[in-house]
């Protein structure tokens, strides 16, 4: 049976991730794109909520079942407060789920405990690269088989707290596949580079990180020798990132649709000029639609779908194209002012172009 | 629950709608557009036969048969059934007997004994046909707040004068079938919208005859018609709603009347994204055949413009069938799904006329043969951008939604 409303589970969680959107990330946002980050405590209290722990079974540290439905509506809820805020809070989901999805008995219950059971921890991916082509079928990272040992090399970027981080989960080519390895912090090889300075996602710290070299242990590739199923973590990523860029539109919107209302052209509120009212029309209707391609994607997934990966590619296609397409309008309907800094529309924009470039940052 | 799965029910629709849309429109599909106003009368009786014997399943008179069993799909059944059809053939499924616009309009707005004496008739002997006419020459949009057509009370029965312009299947509910047209007329011209109704009037009934066909751009298969009545007479009871006229204070009757929109607009979405389907198919095959293959998961910046432009297509389709399926999922729900179903109505139109304009171009000239089914799908396109409220109308449905501004305040 078809069905479009969240259980009433899903709903107490959504609740809660939609009061710290609006009553802490959306607050704070500006002002952490201003100073660069988002104050610890902050991301304490959006770890706090549990988004990732009620995905991990108890065996793990964790307390529910996986589900990338639930994560999907919870990272929606979240992005309408701060785009920035939710990639900080959700970076150790990038870590956790390809473990939770691809990772051996023993790599479950030894690598995601320690993430998921205390306070929020700086355990993040390095999946992106510096290519204007980066595909992730098509790393230029490359991991081999050195006498008995995995020899990582390659560039990556976009790696939140990089400078802080305890440990890595390396994205890199193995035999022509997409695979991921474990990697301390400590490990030789390793460098952090200076911070990135981004178009937008200023309050989310992020680094250039070199391997070179990289000398692991066999225990460190997620899965062992047995192939797992790589698409399904790319996938993961791509509707992670999408439902975050649904969250940030509908922020947008909704930002938007009151300041038309309240400012007047010719005494009467703008809002009430179709080339207003249509516009923001089409913004709602965008949202609408690709949000429930985002939320099949993700239903997909959670079906072990062979469709899914397809689904998480077009998903995302279109949730970036409306994050997009709303943010640009949101900033038209605001005309001069929405260039000026006192409002977030500007921001969102910046937020918005970043959309495709993400994968990575986060998982469901 | 959030779910994607097709229940059983429904995946039977499907399969079932898809080998009458495979075998008994497709083949005669450029026949019927080369020969307008032609009457497809073995398809219409071969659906009148298999929908008799499956009790009016998939049409818009069965939620009215069945309302008590089980978690209703017929809504969505119907989505489906709209869907697949068209991409069979638009102009054909517009010739499908069993409930159409008119019928909607009794299940949305009838009492159980109008519902009754209107829609039993589908499941006689012979095809019926129905219609709903609202438009008139001196306003489309504006409808039905403009309706000049007049319904006086008089006695046990009431009197239209007045002309219908654009009433989809007007001839075959009238002239070639013993159907019905829904009418929209004011019972107090002096009351605006608050005096409009609509009223079923039969086939046969004198007064009531359609005086013109239209020449049009795309579904050919289907009539278009004028309907003039004059004097027309038709018994007190065929009044759909209140004969209360409330003047300023409450529109309820005229909202009621409104609520059939809010069945129609999906369906239409849905035919709309099935002649989209059917491009979009039909041009990944063609381009096959050509050695064209589309790949998925690439970055922009590595793919072709052909494969941005499929993705592209893809993503518009499907979204927006996912919101016209929630619309329709909504209505089974009995729960509130207006901005829902203008929603995926706008989308619908712009989808269907973009995929089909694009498809047509990136074929070149094979796109713009007749001895494709291209064009004639670009020519079917249109239409659904503009039944049913006009882009522009739907646009402004929802900007008044989620502003929540009144008419007075957004026109």
């Amino acid at each position: 049976m078809y069905g479009f409303e969240p259980s009433d589970e899903q709903r107490m969680l959504i609740d809660a991730v939609e009061r710290y959107a609006a009553n802490q990330l959306r607050i704070a946002g500006r002002e952490a794109d201003e100073a660069g980050e988002f104050p610890q405590e902050l991301i304490e209290k959006g770890w706090e909520l549990g988004v990732l722990q009620a995905s991990v079974p108890e065996a793990y540290g964790g307390f529910g079942d996986h589900s990338a439905v639930t994560g999907v509506l919870a990272a929606e809820a979240m992005a309408w407060g701060d785009l920035s805020g939710t990639l900080a809070v959700m970076a150790p989901t990038s870590y956790v789920i390809p473990i939770l999805l691809g990772g051996t008995e023993e790599q479950k219950t030894t690598l995601i405990p320690p993430v998921i059971e205390a306070e929020w921890k700086p355990f993040v991916a390095a999946y992106a690269e510096p290519e204007f082509d980066f595909y992730e079928g098509d790393m230029k990272t490359r991991a081999e088989e050195v006498k008995g040992k995995y020899l990582l090399n390659g560039q990556k970027m976009f790696v939140p707290f990089a400078d802080k981080a305890e440990a890595f989960l390396a994205f890199a080519m193995l035999d022509g596949k997409m695979r991921a390895f474990n990697v301390p912090a400590q490990t030789p090889g390793l460098t952090v580079g200076e911070r990135e300075p981004l178009l937008g996602l200023r309050a989310l710290p992020t680094f250039k990180l070199t391997l070179e070299d990289v000398s692991l242990e066999k225990k460190a590739l997620i899965g062992g020798e047995d192939e797992h199923n790589a698409s399904q973590i790319a996938a993961s990523s791509k509707v992670a990132i999408a439902a975050m860029a649904i969250g940030l539109s509908k922020g947008a919107l909704d930002y938007a649709l009151p300041y038309a209302k309240e400012r007047e052209v010719w005494g009467v509120p703008i809002a009430q000029k179709q080339s207003i009212a249509f516009m923001l029309a089409e913004m709602a209707i965008e949202i609408e639609s690709n949000r429930l391609l985002v939320w099949e994607a993700a239903w997909k997934l959670d079906e072990g779908d062979p469709d899914a990966a397809r689904s998480a590619y077009l998903a995302l296609s279109g949730a970036a194209d409306t994050a997009m397409m709303v943010t640009d309008r949101a900033v038209q309907a605001l005309g001069g002012h929405g260039y000026v800094r006192e409002h977030p529309v500007e921001m969102w924009m910046r937020n918005g172009r970043g959309i495709p470039v993400m994968p990575g940052l986060a998982m469901v | 629950m959030i779910s994607f799965k097709k229940n059983e029910k429904l995946e039977q629709a499907s399969v079932l709608m898809e080998t009458v849309a495979e075998n008994m429109m497709r083949p005669i599909s450029r026949y019927f557009d080369e020969h307008e106003h032609e009457i497809p009368w073995d398809y219409i009786q071969f659906m009148h036969t298999s929908q008799k014997a499956m009790g009016g399943a998939g049409s818009l008179t069965e939620s009215a048969a069945r309302k008590k069993e089980g978690p209703s799909i017929s809504f969505q059944r119907l989505a489906i059934t709209a869907e697949m059809l068209s991409w069979g053939d638009v102009g054909l499924w517009l010739c499908t007997p069993g409930g159409g616009l008119g019928a909607a309009a009794v299940n949305a707005t009838g009492s159980e004994e109008q519902k009754a004496r209107f829609l039993g008739r589908f499941q006689g002997d012979d095809p019926v046909f129905d219609a709903m006419a609202l438009t008139e020459p001196h306003a489309g949009s504006a409808m039905p707040a403009e309706v000049r057509t007049t319904a006086v009370h008089d006695g046990d029965e009431w009197v239209l004068n007045g002309e219908k312009i654009f009433v989809t299947a007007g001839h075959k509910a009238l002239v070639d079938t013993k159907g019905f047209v829904v009418i929209w007329a004011t019972i107090d011209p002096e009351a605006g919208r608050a005096g409009v109704r609509p009223f079923v009037v039969e086939a046969g009934t004198p007064g009531c005859s359609v005086t013109k066909l239209e020449h049009k751009l795309g579904i050919h298969a289907s009539d278009t018609a004028s309907i003039v009545l004059q004097d027309c007479r038709i018994p007190f009871e065929n009044i759909l709603g209140s004969p209360e006229v409330t003047k300023k204070k409450t529109e309820k009757g005229f909202k009621g009347a409104m609520a059939t929109f809010d069945a129609t607009r999906p369906l239409v979405a849905a035919s709309a994204l099935g002649i989209a389907r059917a491009t979009l198919e039909m041009l990944k095959e063609m381009l096959a055949e050509r050695g064209v293959e589309i790949r998925y998961g690439l970055p922009r910046s590595r793919m072709t413009n052909i494969e941005r432009e499929i993705v592209d297509m893809e993503v518009m389709l499907h979204s927006t069938w996912l919101l016209t399926l929630k619309a329709m999922w909504l209505a089974d729900e009995r729960k509130p799904n207006t901005i829902e179903a203008s929603m995926c109505k706008v989308k619908a139109g712009d989808v269907v006329v973009k995929i089909t304009q694009r498809a047509v171009e990136i074929m070149g000239p094979l796109g713009y043969s007749r001895e494709y089914l291209l064009e004639k799908w670009f020519r079917d396109a249109k239409i659904n951008d503009l039944y049913e409220g006009t882009g522009q109308i739907n646009r402004l449905i929802v900007a008044r939604r989620i502003l929540n501004y009144t008419r007075h305040e957004l026109d």
